[in-house]
């Protein structure tokens, strides 16, 4: 499924938050949202969601979706939003429960995509008992049982330790790889971004626009080899460079606020 | 000498203190001294018996009126009016508050019109209340649901807001319906919350309780105590007494059990 984002802008509280962003996500792409703190990224990616509506501006979505889709637009939240008296299953049963899948085929989803996950022996745990990594992990599987068109990822790693983020990081590229969806993903993670995006889409500083749009070209599979390590800094030096100067602005700005 | 000109050496340990753990004998052990001091100067003739029976006593007294099946009228009548009027004033309550968690106009309005009749103390209310009701059931029934209902609506509307609004955005971007929110979210997110306004509820039910039967009540504990009261007969009124106070241990300790069952996840 495709996503466009048509002249969406956006105040809060008398600040202009969005001006007039248009951005196009292609089907099956990985879009990354990059750009200084309080730059908007988050507010563009709940109207991209249907979570807020934008004051000027829409988005539309293309495409048919994809086989056993329950919810085309879902989320996977940075503070993970699991409900704390739910199981680690029952929290993903949460998404299916109002579609009438019969428990047999829900328990089979779930079955699923805990294992892909790595969550099965922790099906019966609660969120409590989970670390971070674990209940991120939980807010993905519940993302992918519903089998979406389009993943909105607001930094969901970013909660997360160094070495946790890393592990993450690899296990969201094959879980793309055995269920290809369109996804936005949003971070102010450089490196985040160079590893999982296909286009990395640089905002300015409030209000936010789309500044450029930087293309990876290095296969995602590729990225974490030795070989391209050299080619990701460069990338990363040249995303940082677009940044750098807003984020200083934005800084001071944030503290004024 | 300052710390800094102490010489050096192994690190003194200064990390201890304020960190205050439960003794699990040390309760049992203070009411079996101060029982015993009560009942040494009850005997030494330190306490007179008309003003401060004895510990012997009121256990003689309690004993009493088990034989008698006199206890069971009173303790009957008072829990049924606690079970009547706090439920009547729960269920409403719950209700009220929820519906000022939820929507805007509930709010504005109920915040107001709670605020300014949560102050009056709901005794004060029970000669109207029996002018309405007649001097029977229904007046000290209304009493404790009155009672009951507006620290309810608070604790309800408190917890019902309290729910994180995240949890509530995630429901609504997997499309599940409202009535689904409010029961699968809401109502076990705002549970804490309820059911710590259970206990304050049910504490002030038992105030109620005692008070309405002390006006035109043949049975009940607070009718009880009232009559011994007037006879001169102590260790009958602190009999009475002690009944409450484990009435109020054992509804305690109800809701502690309840909420083990229900917050088992926290």
């Amino acid at each position: 499924m495709e996503l466009s984002v048509r002249g969406v802008s956006h105040f809060y509280d008398g600040l202009h938050a969005l001006d007039g962003v248009d951005l196009d996500v292609a089907d099956g792409e990985t879009c990354v949202l990059i750009g200084p703190s309080g730059c908007g990224k988050s507010t563009l990616l709940s109207i991209m969601g249907g979570l807020l509506r934008p004051a000027m501006g829409g988005v539309e979505t293309a495409g048919p979706a994809p086989d056993g889709c329950l919810n085309p637009l879902t989320y996977v939240f940075q503070d993970f939003a699991l409900l704390p008296w739910r199981t680690v299953a029952g929290n993903v049963l949460l998404a299916l429960e109002h579609h009438r899948l019969g428990a047999a085929e829900a328990r089979r989803r779930v079955d699923d995509v805990l294992a892909l996950t790595g969550l099965t022996d922790f099906a019966d745990a609660y969120p409590k008992q989970l670390s971070g990594g674990m209940r991120q992990r939980v807010g993905i599987a519940r993302a992918v049982v519903v089998r979406p068109a389009v993943m909105l990822m607001d930094e969901p790693l970013s909660a997360l330790d160094a070495q946790t983020r890393e592990l993450l990081t690899d296990e969201l590229i094959a879980i793309w790889r055995h269920q290809r969806t369109t996804t936005v993903y949003v971070t102010h993670n450089l490196h985040e971004a160079v590893r999982l995006g296909d286009r990395i889409a640089v905002m300015t500083r409030r209000p936010g626009r789309i500044r450029r749009v930087v293309e990876v070209t290095l296969p995602r599979e590729d990225r974490s080899k030795r070989s391209a390590a050299a080619e990701l800094a460069a990338l990363q030096d040249e995303l940082w460079g677009l940044i750098r100067d807003e984020a200083a602005v934005a800084d001071r700005e944030v503290a004024r606020v | 000498m300052s710390e800094a000109d102490k010489p050096a050496g192994p690190v003194a340990f200064r990390g201890g203190g304020f960190n205050p753990r439960p003794k699990r004998w040390a309760p049992w052990l203070a009411f079996a001294i101060i029982i015993a001091a009560w009942q040494g100067a009850s005997s030494a003739g330190l306490l007179p018996d008309l003003f401060m029976p004895s510990p012997a006593q009121i256990v003689a007294a309690l004993y009493g009126l088990t034989v008698t099946g006199a206890i069971v009228d009173h303790v009957t009548a008072s829990v049924s009016r606690i079970a009547f009027g706090w439920a009547i004033g729960a269920a409403a309550g719950l209700a009220v508050g929820f519906a000022m968690g939820i929507w805007s106009l509930a709010r504005s309005v109920g915040i107001p019109v709670v605020s300014a009749l949560f102050p009056i103390p709901k005794i004060a209310l029970l000669p109207l209340l029996i002018l309405w009701f007649g001097i029977g059931e229904p007046s000290k029934v209304a009493t404790i649901a009155l009672g009951v209902f507006f620290p309810t609506v608070i604790s309800a509307y408190a917890a019902v807001d309290g729910v994180p609004r995240n949890l509530i955005r995630m429901a609504q971007s997997f499309n599940v319906p409202a009535i689904d929110i409010v029961r699968k979210i809401i109502l076990p997110g705002a549970m804490p919350g309820i059911l710590s306004g259970f206990r304050i509820s049910s504490s002030i039910a038992l105030i109620l309780v005692v008070a309405a039967e002390m006006i035109g009540a043949e049975f009940g504990i607070g009718a009880f105590i009232l009559a011994a009261g007037n006879l001169m007969q102590t260790d009958q009124l602190v009999a009475g007494v002690v009944l409450l106070s484990l009435l109020g241990l054992t509804v305690s300790f109800l809701l502690g059990r309840l909420e083990a069952w229900l917050l088992k996840w926290r």
